[in-house]
């Protein structure tokens, strides 16, 4: 069974049809990416997937429950966790507190329990400091643990963002974007590290990108959009070749 | 190591509030106690809590709230009604005082559910001159409730005190305008202190522990915190009302260290709710010990100025561009920086000499 299948979806803000009639299926274990100009509708489609936004139509299934409509918090706890565009880090948080922000609902004890510092409050804390540490680790920002999430260098920050998504223990990761900004270096270490994330958690991963470098390097499938449409998807190579995807971005 | 440091933060919290304690004990014993300065201690403890109540909401929740005044009304005037019904039921005031607090504290929480549903929809200005409608709607609402208690039970008019239409045997409890007399002042210096410390042993803990990781990750990027799966309202909720319930104890505090209890502007109007706002923003937000020192220097300061007349206003505000110039201007923060360093120099010396 595909982890995401998605059919027919489309919204409309006044007359614009943002995205229109759009299907993906993305298979478990997938690196799967979505690309297309600017003001395709790649955002909108991920603000969809998440019920940032509610569909007019069509559905979304995830690893075969149906998903479409529910609201943001159900649908990360059914298991589809993001990042963003423009990074939405927990500015005054410590880096530790962010990753443990994204452990919430994994390691619950009572407010009571939090304030009178009860047994479970230390047991579930300690849990959580040596999970979060563990996924720190993996991005290599233990080091960094204590600091202010917006003292980190930029890299550092996606990275984070990519960390905190993880801690939610998702299916599906949606990335919007992680190379923005990123010098060539960076970029060739964030291709690393998404493909350990997917081998070492077992992950599915949907990601919007413009950097075409990482798109070929790392994504085994695509979907392009244009004007909010599909307009072809396959196999990376394929698509990358097709002759409708490089007038899309340069023109005729 | 990061434990380490917010636990001994919150030590000094606490040390702060017990230096404070101390001073004044050492002040009784050695006598230098004046009637003015004995006078002002339960009100320093008073604005000691709301203005770490209101940090709460302001500071950890990042929701400007002006209405906090009112949710100390509402406290106050709980707290004061059940002294007063139960005066026969239970003789011991002391044992009242406490149960009034506690009933303060939950009846100004609820206010602050039922308030905050419809309120914390809002966001920025909106959210605050909402708040502020609300504090001076509760603090007019009680000004014109006559409550009152006869052999058949309670009464309750909006009109005057004949209007109720009680037997012989009955007793006006809410006068109005007039508000409630007679209610024993309880509140001693003593239990402020204590009930400060409950009140910063509640905040504190609260904000190290994932409910405060829940309301801090809301206040810095609620979208974000979203797509985590942290639910904001109920955690929006849960701030704003034990924001709201912490200021019903300072209501109910303040209630026992009156012999009248009048819901005038003076006492509950949007002035008081701005008063505490200062102490939160000079303290810093976010900064419970910040708020603290604030508030008992700015309720101090005018008060031990009295002798200076004409002048104390100006000392007032002197002061008051004076710490928030030495809490956030850059060139200020940067001193502070240097001044830090080198006594940390200087300590790591003196180790080494050592």
């Amino acid at each position: 069974m595909a982890m995401l299948e998605v059919k027919n979806l489309g919204i409309s803000f006044g007359g614009l049809k943002a995205v229109d009639n759009f299907n993906v299926t993305i298979e478990k274990g997938q690196l799967y990416g979505l690309i297309g100009p600017n003001g395709a509708g790649k955002t909108t489609v991920f603000n969809l997937l998440t019920g940032v936004y509610k569909p007019d139509n069509g559905s979304i299934l995830l690893d075969g429950a149906n998903i479409t409509g529910k609201k943001t918090i159900e649908i990360n706890q059914d298991g589809i966790a993001r990042t963003f565009q423009n990074i939405r880090l927990f500015k005054e948080l410590s880096v530790l507190d962010n990753v443990k922000a994204g452990l919430h609902n994994h390691h619950p004890y009572s407010t009571l329990e939090g304030i009178f510092r009860l047994p479970r409050y230390f047991k579930v804390e300690k849990e959580m400091n040596e999970k979060a540490m563990e996924l720190l680790k993996v991005f290599d920002l233990d080091k960094e643990s204590d600091y202010k999430a917006s003292n980190l260098p930029y890299g550092k920050q996606r990275k984070l963002e990519i960390a905190r998504a993880l801690a939610t223990d998702p299916k599906l990761l949606l990335l919007d974007e992680p190379a923005a900004g990123m010098n060539p270096n960076e970029t060739a270490e964030l291709m690393e590290t998404i493909r350990f994330v997917r081998d070492n958690f077992d992950m599915t991963i949907l990601l919007i990108e413009h950097d075409m470098k990482l798109v070929s390097g790392i994504c085994e499938k695509l979907t392009v959009l244009n004007f909010g449409q599909v307009l072809t998807q396959g196999d990376t190579s394929e698509v990358l070749n097709d002759k409708r995807v490089i007038t899309a971005y340069l023109g005729e | 190591m990061k434990k380490n440091k917010v636990l001994i933060q919150d030590l000094i919290t606490y040390g702060v509030v017990f230096l404070m304690w101390g001073l004044v004990l050492l002040m009784e014993a050695t006598g230098s106690m004046t009637s003015l300065l004995r006078g002002l201690l339960v009100p320093l403890c008073i604005y000691a809590i709301l203005a770490v109540s209101l940090n709460l909401t302001v500071g950890i929740l990042g929701e400007l709230s002006l209405g906090h005044a009112g949710f100390m009304c509402v406290g106050a005037f709980a707290g004061a009604f059940f002294t007063q019904c139960m005066e026969n039921a239970i003789p011991s005031v002391g044992l009242r005082f406490f149960l009034a607090l506690i009933l303060g504290a939950v009846v100004a929480g609820i206010f602050g559910i039922l308030i905050g549903i419809p309120v914390l929809r809002l966001k920025g200005d909106y959210l605050a001159i909402v708040t502020l409608a609300f504090g001076e709607i509760i603090k007019n609402l009680i000004n014109v409730m006559y409550v009152g208690r006869d052999s058949s039970g309670f009464h309750f008019s909006i009109k005057d005190t004949t209007s109720l239409g009680l037997d012989e045997t009955g007793v006006v409890i809410i006068k109005g305008a007039q508000g409630i007399t007679g209610t024993p002042r309880a509140a001693t210096f003593t239990i402020g202190m204590l009930l400060l410390l409950l009140t910063l042993f509640i905040v504190l803990n609260l904000m190290h522990s994932r409910t405060g990781r829940a309301i801090m990750a809301i206040r810095d990027n609620r979208i974000a915190a979203e797509s985590i799966g942290i639910h904001v309202t109920k955690y929006k909720l849960m701030a704003f009302s034990i924001s709201a319930a912490l200021a019903g104890v300072a209501g109910v505090m303040y209630a026992h260290s009156l012999s009248t209890l009048a819901a005038t502007s003076n006492n509950f109007g949007y002035n008081k709710s701005i008063t505490i706002l200062v102490f939160v923003v000079l303290g810093g937000l976010g900064n419970i010990r910040g708020s603290i020192i604030a508030a008992v220097v700015l309720t101090a300061l005018p008060e031990l100025l009295r002798g200076l007349n004409d002048y104390r206003m100006l000392i007032y505000a002197i002061v008051l561009i004076a710490m928030m110039l030495f809490n956030s201007s850059p060139k200020a923060i940067e001193l502070r920086g240097v001044v830090m360093e080198k006594l940390r120099h200087k300590k790591s010396a003196a180790k080494e000499a050592a």
